[in-house]
């Protein structure tokens, strides 16, 4: 039946795109892996690079559970960009927090100074 | 072809939208794709609030560490990486097992399914109890925000209950994973309320966390009864490709959280 379907490339109905097992392992003996690194960078004093290696892991992670467990490689690209949309608005929301952050805080410190003083 | 539920047509019937589908096929889709692919995003759509929702905590979390980092890397040291990390492995081992049913679903393996959907819910009890070991731990040291009636952050030191004063590890000798740092009741009333905080965005990230999870657990829980029932089959099998979805996302917000709250140096 399925001989005369039309096969769809991005493995969906009757041609599902199913991932071996032994790429689903290797991903996870990768996630494990990158797990035990950033524990061990975390343990160390890396002189303010700590939270940006940790993010990084943690990016190269969740980059590796989307594309690969989540079937993002693979699915309709409108679905990735719906996820790419997600991650553009949260950096957008804390870099506009951020600004205001930066922007504001001094004038709220110094009202903070003020109070105190007698 | 396998029998269908759908109600038979009288013959004659000339629309070119005659229901014909099999019996998962609802009627205002005209064929098993076009209803797989619009679940499928409706899904995305939902895990794109689901990151919004989250991200309101994380630029909370990233507001008051930029303004406060001190503060978090001295309460970070009250938290057990040992635990945050098992946690790590048991939702990375639930994700690559529940990855491995959607296989088994795609393929019709359906005693792999059963056995990988039920692995996954065992890892996300094992999850849970790991976070109530810790929850427990905390409630007993009073590192609680600082509204908590067992809080050993209050700003007034009058308000800290006695017993818990009396017992609280954190409170007379400090953090038993880090013997350097000191203990709360020689933290001035400033610094409390401040330590309060990083507890409070502790909580609330981890609890949003832990909810998804319990939630997760109800989904498993309803995919493998009907797993076990037979619903499910290469034809059909949306539902455990949606359950899937949902789960990694609970992974992925795990995998921010874990270096953010437990790996401050």
């Amino acid at each position: 039946m399925s001989d005369h379907d039309k096969h769809d490339e991005l493995g969906h109905g009757n041609q599902p795109h199913v991932l071996s097992v032994g790429l689903l392992a290797a991903v996870l003996v990768a996630l494990l892996i990158l797990t035990g690194l950033t524990v061990y960078t975390g343990k160390k004093d890396l002189h303010g690079l700590d939270l940006g290696i940790a993010m990084f892991i943690a990016t190269v992670k969740a980059t590796m559970v989307c594309l690969i467990f989540m079937h993002l490689k693979w699915d309709r690209r409108f679905n990735g960009m719906i996820f790419l949309f997600a991650v553009l608005l949260v950096g957008l929301f804390l870099a506009f927090t951020t600004l205001d952050l930066s922007q504001y805080q001094p004038l709220v410190d110094e009202y903070r100074r003020n109070q105190v003083a007698p | 072809m396998t029998t269908t539920a759908a109600p038979a047509h009288a013959p004659g019937h000339e629309s070119g939208a005659v229901h014909h589908g099999p019996a998962h096929l609802q009627h205002h889709f005209q064929t098993s794709d076009q209803q797989y692919d619009a679940s499928k995003l409706g899904l995305w759509v939902f895990l794109l609030t689901e990151v919004l929702f989250f991200s309101a905590l994380f630029v909370a979390y990233t507001t008051y560490r930029s303004l406060h980092p001190e503060v978090f890397a001295y309460a970070a040291n009250f938290l057990d990486t040992n635990l945050g990390a098992a946690n790590t492995m048991v939702l990375l081992l639930s994700s690559f097992t529940v990855a491995w049913a959607v296989r088994n679903a795609q393929l019709g393996q359906r005693k792999l399914l059963i056995a990988n959907l039920a692995v996954t819910l065992l890892c996300a009890g094992t999850f849970m109890g790991i976070k109530y070991e810790e929850y427990s731990h905390k409630y007993h040291e009073g590192l609680l925000w600082g509204g908590a009636k067992h809080s050993i952050f209050k700003y007034n030191t009058s308000y800290i209950r006695p017993d818990v004063k009396a017992h609280s590890h954190a409170w007379n000798e400090g953090s038993p994973f880090n013997h350097e740092i000191a203990p709360v009741k020689n933290l001035t009333a400033e610094q409390r309320r401040e330590v309060s905080i990083f507890f409070a965005i502790y909580f609330c990230l981890t609890g949003l966390h832990g909810i998804h999870v319990l939630a997760g657990m109800v989904l498993l829980t309803w995919l493998l009864i009907r797993s076990i029932r037979g619903e499910f089959s290469p034809q059909y099998y949306t539902p455990i490709d949606l359950g899937a979805l949902y789960w990694h996302l609970v992974d992925l917000v795990w995998i921010f959280l874990f270096p953010l709250l437990y790996l401050i140096a």
